[in-house]
């Protein structure tokens, strides 16, 4: 295994920048390492190795002529399927869309390119980005690279296994409910869900509109702030975008990872911890407050009562939203198209169900039909507009909470990675996997995941996770650097060195 | 349906003997806006096929909507004319439906809360004013547009596959909705077409869209229903789609009246339904029926943020709004010198902006109405079609008018013109060269002319020479028959006299 | 919360244009119930004095100019089309409202 595929991202741009490598040298291990380990891992459902190749080429035609287009041009990176690239299949996991080959790019891909970093490929994910697990892709699941017989979270698992797996230095997730720090927090890597509107959803397939976000998926606290810094801030093509200068991130990084958290006030969320977490995980999280408090923080309870219905208010909205926005998909225009068995001559409504039954996998159809319910005439105000109220209380809990705390903390995930099938047909269990992160999405507020240890009963990574007020992310980057380096110390090196080594099926 | 069979319809009188009509107008307005309504696509009509489509606009998975500025504030001006409230804050919802021309199956709309509401519109029938009131005006996008293929062609029975264009989809579109109208009787029909016509010149003086019916940048749909004279109770309403020209709104009306009068008179019910109206055959037909199982299931549109009109803006639209139609038609009557009578007719032909532009284009006020409300309200009679809908434009009438103000052309000739202008000959100009109709002003061959029929004519010359000037119109008469009527009769009857005296 | 019937998922699946087999009703019904259970505590929790939140940050106005913008070519346009004829999409014969 080369070298270079362990180097952070922010070490490969300073490589890049002194002239020790150059980006198709570090395109070509990255390649190499999905070719050596990805038929055991499956992180990726399209790698694209020419287009990568000829992206670094240009990157490093840029460097050469002292023109670099941003940090980390020529740093390669890896694409949740979920958002659209121009030329390279975009699926969502999903039958419906396989092939579709979208004619644009996403806001955050085309920031991606216009950066310099060449796309590898696209990574795996739940269909839809509907799960916990990875497991509901049509393409098949994602293994943990901790654990082949684990799941790697949900629904980036694709995604957090690439960078876990050291296929790829960078990742893009989306987080509708944890998809970014729930993986995160499983595969011992870092995920970060920016404030709502803080990084364009155009382009971004969405699952439910009014939670998604996109962001960073990395094996550092500063190389999330380095991509953040590239994929984020206002974009016209998205009306929910928010049109402010983003908080000097990477600044906040650097400041954090100095380790010094003297005045920060933690805020412990008491809905967020004890029952139903797991031993090891909640152990972790006691221990990385601790840590803090040595350091200089204080710390201090806070309660958030609402946070027990977000589950349910989550379960509400999103599939309220992601039943009509899966509505498109209906064999007219794009993607699959099934024809009924034994109809002759079937009009098009019988066409758009028997492709939406042969295309959707169980848990999307779940959720369509959850979401019809939710919007029916009789049961709106029950459901849908009751949920939207509910979202306003864990708002409010969160407005309280956050004047008695510069930042809440919780566990990332409420277990370590499960095996795969464990949950696969037991939808309410699978559900509680996202009950820590779920509340940030229905606020809009930010958060990050960082690896907090191995969970002694198992081996398994933990993650603990900061959450920050709406545009204050710069304070999930210093907290959350803080973080990793006071248990970095401890530890020795990065929670990623004591990972297995990964015996690729071609090795 | 193809079995279709021809309803019972009662006559119009007796269907009001017994019946009161309630009437609801909704009007789709496309508005002339550059792009779309959440997207940069062009809007122009007839372009070929998806050429005029993006990521938004087809839908595609991960596009998102942005509201366009200008149609927001064409949607509050039209608001304002129609003397509605403009709502301080709203939101468009999602109607969620399956259907092939529409790219999301929803469509973006607003639904409880549309940017203006409450209003009116006074509509004059017969020299009585009528006022028609507003429920809403909301915005909403259009969809693609179909052909059906196969089967009898292009009807969607029996059709064996569709072919979807969706340069259309996403079109900005503002939905007015009247509240019921009700105490019409007899001028129901009259009442609709009148409402319809006035709104069509409303937003023609707004300048907010083409409201060329016959293109569909204005789309009325007809709600009727019957209840027994002198009740309160409003009975069951269908609702009558694709009725596309103003003669239709009215002849829709009157035929739903004597339908659902004879439905009613039989004992049986109205049917709450969707009808088509069949514009050549003046009948409507059965669609779909209204089921209570049709659930839209309306949500706030997740991807845009309510829109907030700040008051400011309001009231300097409001400040900026054309003087509103009564006020306009006072004002140009005095303008132009018309009686009433010649008023209520221009208006009545729905001609008032089309004399307007031929007088702003050129014409005496006479003129401009003498053209539209003869020779081309009977061209529009014969041709089935409203005065707005024939193909000559207001710059075309009065340019063949100076034509015949500087003597190039005659009346006569004049009516060739403007065969050859509708039959798509080109300009005015053109046709008059193309056609060879000038009048003939070669002074040599009309004098010639003029000779020959002196000498053809001894006796009637003599009469002239005597001072019977009366007489000239046979001289002139025969000078016309041999230039083929192309020369300027005035100027032949000078040439006579002068001869002659 | 009520339980929700076989019947009723049929109903919704319908309204979501899609054709559950006899088997997936089967299975997916008692599921939905239990998700339908374990988000039940909702209907109690807001007082009705509370405002809905629709949007995680309370923006508005936010408009577009009317500029025309270049879009996609037909050819991007139609590139995924499952069947295309005449430069438009090809689809099934359509169901529904005279034309």
């Amino acid at each position: 295994m080369s070298d270079l595929i362990r180097r952070t991202a922010a070490e490969l741009a300073d490589a890049l920048v002194a002239g020790e490598t150059t980006s198709v040298e570090l395109t070509q291990a990255s390649l190499d390492r999905i070719a050596e380990v990805d038929s055991a891992v499956h992180a990726f459902l399209h790698v694209d190795a020419e287009g990568a190749l000829a992206a670094a080429r240009a990157a490093d035609a840029r460097r050469a002529s002292g023109a670099a287009a941003s940090a980390l041009d020529g740093v390669p990176i890896a694409v949740k399927d979920v958002l659209a690239t121009e030329g390279l299949p975009t699926t969502c996991g999903s039958r419906i869309l396989e092939g579709w080959v979208p004619p644009y790019d996403a806001t955050v891909v085309a920031r991606l390119r216009a950066a310099g970093l060449p796309i590898l490929g696209k990574t795996n994910m739940d269909e839809f980005a509907m799960g916990s697990s990875t497991e509901h892709s049509a393409y098949g699941p994602t293994h943990n690279p901790w654990d082949l017989d684990r799941i790697p979270g949900g629904s980036g698992g694709g995604s957090a296994a690439a960078v876990a797996a050291f296929e790829a230095p960078l990742a893009i997730g989306t987080d509708t409910g944890g998809s970014i720090r729930q993986p995160g927090a499983v595969t011992g890597t870092v995920g970060v869900k920016p404030t709502y509107g803080g990084v364009s959803r155009y382009g971004l397939v969405a699952l439910a509109n009014s939670l998604d976000q996109a962001g960073p998926v990395t094996r550092t606290v500063l190389d999330a702030a380095l991509l953040h810094e590239v994929i984020g801030g206002h974009d016209p093509l998205d009306s929910t975008s928010i049109d402010q200068p983003l908080p000097a991130l990477v600044a906040a990084a650097r400041q954090g990872a100095t380790g010094d958290v003297k005045g920060l006030r933690v805020g412990v969320v008491k809905e967020l911890t004890g029952e139903g977490y797991q031993a090891g995980v909640q152990q972790r999280f006691d221990e990385s407050v601790q840590l803090l408090v040595d350091a200089g923080a204080e710390v201090v309870e806070v309660s958030c009562p609402t946070f027990v219905h977000a589950l349910a208010t989550y379960y509400l909205i999103l599939p309220a939203e992601a039943s009509s926005n899966l509505a498109k998909f209906d064999a007219m225009r794009y993607g699959l198209r099934v024809l009924p068995e034994g109809v002759e001559a079937p009009s098009a409504e019988e066409v758009m169900r028997a492709t939406r039954d042969r295309g959707f996998g169980d848990e999307v159809k779940r959720r369509i039909i959850l979401g019809t319910y939710a919007l029916s005439s009789g049961y709106y105000d029950a459901y849908y507009g009751q949920a939207q109220k509910v979202r306003t209380l864990i708002a409010r809990d969160f407005a309280a909470a956050f004047e008695q705390a510069d930042v809440l903390l919780s566990p990332t995930a409420p277990t370590t990675a499960f095996r795969l099938g464990e949950k696969l047909d037991d939808p309410v269990a699978m559900y509680l996997n996202d009950l820590a992160t779920i509340p940030a999405n229905l606020a809009g507020v930010p958060g990050i995941s960082v690896p907090s240890g191995l969970a002694d009963e198992d081996g398994l990574p933990t993650g603990v996770q900061v959450l920050a007020p709406a545009l204050a992310d710069d304070r999930v980057y210093r907290v959350g650097a803080a973080l990793e380096t006071l248990l970095t110390d401890r530890w020795g090196g990065p929670l990623l060195d004591r990972a297995p080594a990964l015996e690729g099926a071609s090795a | 349906m193809t079995t279709t069979t021809t309803p019972e319809v009662l006559s119009f009188e007796e269907a009001l003997a017994r019946f009161d009509p309630t009437l609801g107008l909704e009007v789709h307005v496309e508005l002339n806006t550059a792009s779309k309504m959440f997207c940069s696509c062009a809007t122009v009509f007839g372009a070929e096929p998806n050429t005029q489509v993006c990521p938004v606009c087809l839908g595609l998975p991960g596009a998102m909507p942005v509201v366009n500025a200008t149609a927001v504030e064409s949607a509050i001006r039209i608001g304002l004319a129609l003397n509605c409230s403009i709502a301080s804050w709203c939101r468009f919802a999602r109607k969620n439906y399956f259907y092939p021309d529409m790219p999301k199956n929803f469509q973006t709309s607003q639904y409880d809360e549309p940017i203006a509401y409450d209003g009116w519109l006074d509509v004059e029938v017969d020299g009585e004013t009528v006022r028609v009131e507003i429920e809403r005006a909301h915005m909403e996008e259009d969809t693609g547009k179909s052909l059906h293929v196969g089967g009898a062609t292009g009807r969607i029975h029996g059709a064996d596959y569709s072919l979807v264009d969706y340069n259309r989809a996403g079109i900005p579109l503002i939905e007015i909705v009247t509240k019921p109208v009700r105490g019409t009787r007899e001028q129901a029909p009259a009442v609709a077409r009148a409402y319809v016509a006035q709104l069509r010149d409303l937003l023609l003086g707004l300048g907010v869209s083409d409201v060329r019916m016959e293109q569909g940048s204005l789309r009325c749909d007809v709600n009727l229903s019957l209840a027994p004279a002198g009740s309160e109770v409003l009975g069951t309403r269908t609702e009558t789609k694709n009725v596309n020209s103003l003669r239709s709104v009215e002849r829709a009306v009157r035929y739903e009246i004597g339908r659902q009068a004879a439905v009613l008179s039989s004992g049986s019910k109205v049917v709450q339904e969707t009808r088509h109206w069949h514009e050549d055959t003046g009948i409507t037909t059965s669609g779909r029926e209204k089921s209570d199982a049709e659930d839209y299931r309306y949500f706030p549109e997740p991807d845009l943020v309510p829109i907030a009109p700040e008051r400011e803006w309001v009231e300097r639209l409001r400040a900026a709004l054309p003087e509103p139609p009564r006020e306009r038609r006072a004002r140009l009557q005095q303008e132009w010198g018309f009686s009433d009578l010649e008023m209520r007719d221009t208006v009545g032909a729905g001609a008032l902006g089309l004399v307007e532009e031929t007088i702003a284009a050129g014409a005496s006020p006479a003129a401009a109405r003498k053209w539209w409300l003869s020779e081309m309200a009977r061209r529009a009679n014969e041709q089935g079609v409203d005065l707005a809908e024939l193909s000559v434009t207001p710059a075309e009438v009065a340019r063949v008018q100076a034509l015949v103000d500087e003597g190039k052309v005659n009346d006569k000739l004049a009516r060739q013109v403007f065969d050859g202008v509708l039959a798509g000959e080109g300009t005015p100009d053109a046709v008059v060269e193309k056609r060879g109709l000038a009048v003939v002003s070669d002074e040599g061959a009309l004098a010639a002319a003029v000779d020959r029929a002196i000498e053809a004519n001894p006796d009637v010359a003599a009469k002239i020479r005597d001072g019977k000037v009366a007489a000239a119109g046979a001289l002139i008469g025969a000078v016309m028959k041999e230039m083929r009527g192309q020369a300027d009769a005035g100027r032949v009857r000078e040439l006579v006299l002068a001869k002659l005296s | 919360m009520p339980d929700i019937s076989r019947d009723e998922v049929s109903h919704l699946a319908d309204l979501a244009r899609i054709d559950l087999s006899e088997e997936e009703l089967d299975h997916l019904a008692p599921q939905l119930s239990v998700i339908l259970e374990s988000i039940a505590s909702i209907s109690e929790v807001a007082a009705d004095d509370v405002p809905p939140t629709s949007h995680a940050l309370p923006l508005t106005n936010v408009f577009r100019e009317d500029v025309v913008r270049p879009g996609l070519t037909a050819e991007q346009a139609l590139a995924g089309a499952p069947a295309v004829d005449q430069q438009r999409f090809m689809v099934p014969r359509i169901l529904g409202e005279e034309a």
